[in-house]
């Protein structure tokens, strides 16, 4: 895998683990914020990008601000009925770290978009974020 | 399989506690061999890590339902001292008080057939379910809060029920103790549109067949009012987007502090704990308790509109249809619960992650019209295969703190599922052996095609060997509505 991200068979067999894999920090949001779209939704392509939502994160511990970030796009689900196709990531490491992203998507409509699972929760379970092999890399496991 | 678990029984297995040197408890795993052998290595492995909790008493339990979640395994049990233990969100589910409902009706087989589809049609526009499904009701924030500290008694008192209901639920539909302040306004706005609504993945509503020769004891299913071709229905959901917040907020909370504030060693952080008598831990409880409360509220008024419409489809009262609630149960919850430990009454706290509690005949907390049965225990199996009404234990009592399974446990995952079978497919063919599926989802239908799930009848044999529930009937599918 150059970059992106795929579904894992063998960990978490009740819930949906993903790797995701980029060569800059804001790549790899931005394709594991694609990854729990696409766990909700079959065809990211089907996604209009109709509305815009802006992404504020801050945290100690840039896991955290993953963890934090993919939480955003379950919220926006459960609140606003929102499915989100795309998204602008920018990341600030010196000190605290700090997230600034832009999702791109409409509101969840059952005729045109084929849903998947409902995700309930970003999950601690092997989660990893790491440097390897010179991209960096993520595992994750939602819950669902 | 791990080399050290000896067999005790038929069905019961064990890991000495000497196998690692920080557990403070063995291991104790129910099932047959053929379950045991089948179970994913990470199950023994997460056991092992509740078997270190601070305060677990007698042993860490896996049910024979049981596979690997995260923090503690699904299936899992665990009993903390009140006084010295602690407290996990791992040990319970994102998915607060996910649990399984069971309704009578007085029609037969033949009643229903003729009119399945158009049932099961309707059922599924008036049950919201699949991602992001919202229900009828329209809360103001105010009202909300009052259903996280009243429960199903809120929607009986609204009109969303009937006194007996509560009467047939765990905790009268009420868990004293749920305490708003403790909740984040982010689980507030999560839950507030979802009261009514099934969610998704493994979350149902069922019409089951009674068929003459499944019923196992015929004297106790009459007194539970089952009878021969009789249609039931039964559902599975929680305590949706709500418990999730919940659940996820204090996990953030508790690793703050479990090895800084109270030296309690992170093995895993998803088994993130704080001791039960800590404010931490009490915060979570107070919060926990108000997702327990959302998802009884959400399964009653499930119910009610499953009672409106039958009503309208065979053009009778809900009374006359006899759709009375056999029981409701939960299956992801901890509760403070009295139980005997080594020959002397104690307060524990009882984590039950995919595990149903299972009272025995005479026990407390169960409704007096079961005192002399023992609780009934609601088992969902999967949308083919079938699914369980058990009663508890005395046995129970003594072994396990009164609980057992809670369903079939999966055995392959999603994305497998889904290449190995097409929902448009499935339903067709499910269809032709009689069961009318609805779902707003094909792939939704395909993950959970019965070939990706445990049977049903091993594990139930398996809680019935080791007399943790006695069998009552089984049930058949005949309509399905999933997200």
């Amino acid at each position: 895998m150059n970059e992106g991200y795929r579904y894992l068979e063998d960990i978490a067999i009740a819930d949906l683990a993903f790797e995701v894999q980029a060569k800059n920090l804001e790549n790899l949001f931005k394709l594991a914020g694609k990854a729990v779209s696409n766990a909700m939704v079959l065809d990211l392509n089907s996604i209009k990008k109709e509305i815009t939502k802006d992404i504020l994160i801050e945290s100690e511990d840039l896991e955290i601000l993953l963890y934090n970030f993919l939480e955003e796009i379950i919220y926006y689900k459960d609140t606003e009925g929102l499915v989100f196709s795309d998204f602008d990531v920018s990341i600030e490491t010196n000190g605290k770290k700090k997230l600034k992203a832009k999702a791109y998507g409409e509101k969840l409509d059952y005729k045109r978009h084929e849903t998947l699972v409902d995700v309930k929760a970003v999950t601690m379970h092997l989660f990893e974020l790491k440097q390897k092999n010179g991209f960096w890399y993520a595992r994750i496991v939602l819950d669902v | 399989m791990l080399p050290k678990i000896q067999r005790v029984s038929e069905v019961v297995w064990e890991i000495p506690k000497g196998y690692r040197n920080d557990m403070r408890v063995p291991v104790r795993i129910y099932a047959t061999e053929k379950l045991l052998k089948n179970m994913d290595e990470m199950v023994f492995s997460q056991a092992l890590n509740v078997s270190t909790l601070p305060g677990i008493l007698k042993y860490s339990y896996v049910m024979p339902d049981g596979h690997s979640g995260y923090g503690f395994p699904i299936g899992g049990v665990a009993a903390m001292d009140a006084e010295t233990g602690v407290i996990s969100p791992g040990g319970i589910g994102f998915d607060i008080n996910c649990g399984m409902r069971m309704v009578l009706t007085n029609l037969t087989i033949n009643d229903v057939r003729p009119k399945l589809k158009e049932l099961v049609e309707m059922l599924f526009q008036r049950v919201p379910a699949g991602v992001g499904a919202t229900g009828f009701l329209k809360l103001k924030h105010s009202e909300f809060i009052e259903v996280l500290q009243a429960g199903a008694k809120w929607c009986v008192e609204k009109g969303y029920g009937w006194e007996e209901d509560l009467e047939k639920t765990e905790e009268k539909g009420c868990i004293a103790g749920a305490d708003p302040s403790k909740i984040s306004q982010k689980a507030v706005n999560r839950g507030i549109d979802q009261i009514g609504t099934l969610g998704s993945g493994n979350h149902y509503l069922e019409i089951q067949w009674v068929k003459p020769e499944n019923i196992v004891d015929s004297e106790i299913a009459k007194k539970l009012g089952i009878f021969e071709n009789q249609i039931v229905i039964m559902f599975h959901c929680g305590s949706r987007g709500f418990g999730h917040q919940v659940a996820t907020d204090y996990l953030q909370v508790f690793l703050n502090v479990m090895e800084r504030k109270y030296g309690i060693k992170i093995l895993d952080r998803e088994l993130a704990c704080a001791p039960f008598n800590s404010k931490e831990g009490q915060d979570y409880f107070a919060a926990m308790k108000c997702g327990i409360n959302m998802s009884f509220a959400n399964r009653q008024v499930i119910l009610h509109r499953i009672r409106e419409v039958f009503s309208k489809i065979f053009n009778s009262d809900p009374e006359k249809l006899g759709l009375h609630q056999v029981y409701d149960v939960a299956h992801n919850t901890a509760k403070l619960e009295e139980h005997i430990v080594e020959g002397q009454r104690k307060k524990v706290l009882v984590h039950r992650k995919g595990a149903t509690r299972s009272f025995g005949p005479g026990s407390q907390d169960i409704p007096d019209i079961y005192k002399e049965l023992g609780q009934p225990v609601i088992i969902g199996g999967s949308m083919e295969t079938g699914s369980y009404l058990l009663l508890g234990t005395r046995q129970a009592m003594l072994e396990t703190f009164g609980t057992t399974c809670h369903g079939s446990g999966r055995t392959m995952s999603r994305t497998k599922a889904r290449q190995l079978v097409r929902g448009e497919q499935l339903i067709k063919d499910m269809e032709r052996r009689g069961i009318i599926v609805r779902s707003v989802s094909y792939s939704g239908v395909a993950e959970e095609f019965g070939g990706a799930y445990k049977s049903i009848d091993e594990v139930v044999e398996a809680v019935s060997i080791a007399e943790l529930s006695k069998k009552v009937v089984r049930l058949i599918p005949i309509g399905n509505i999933k997200g």
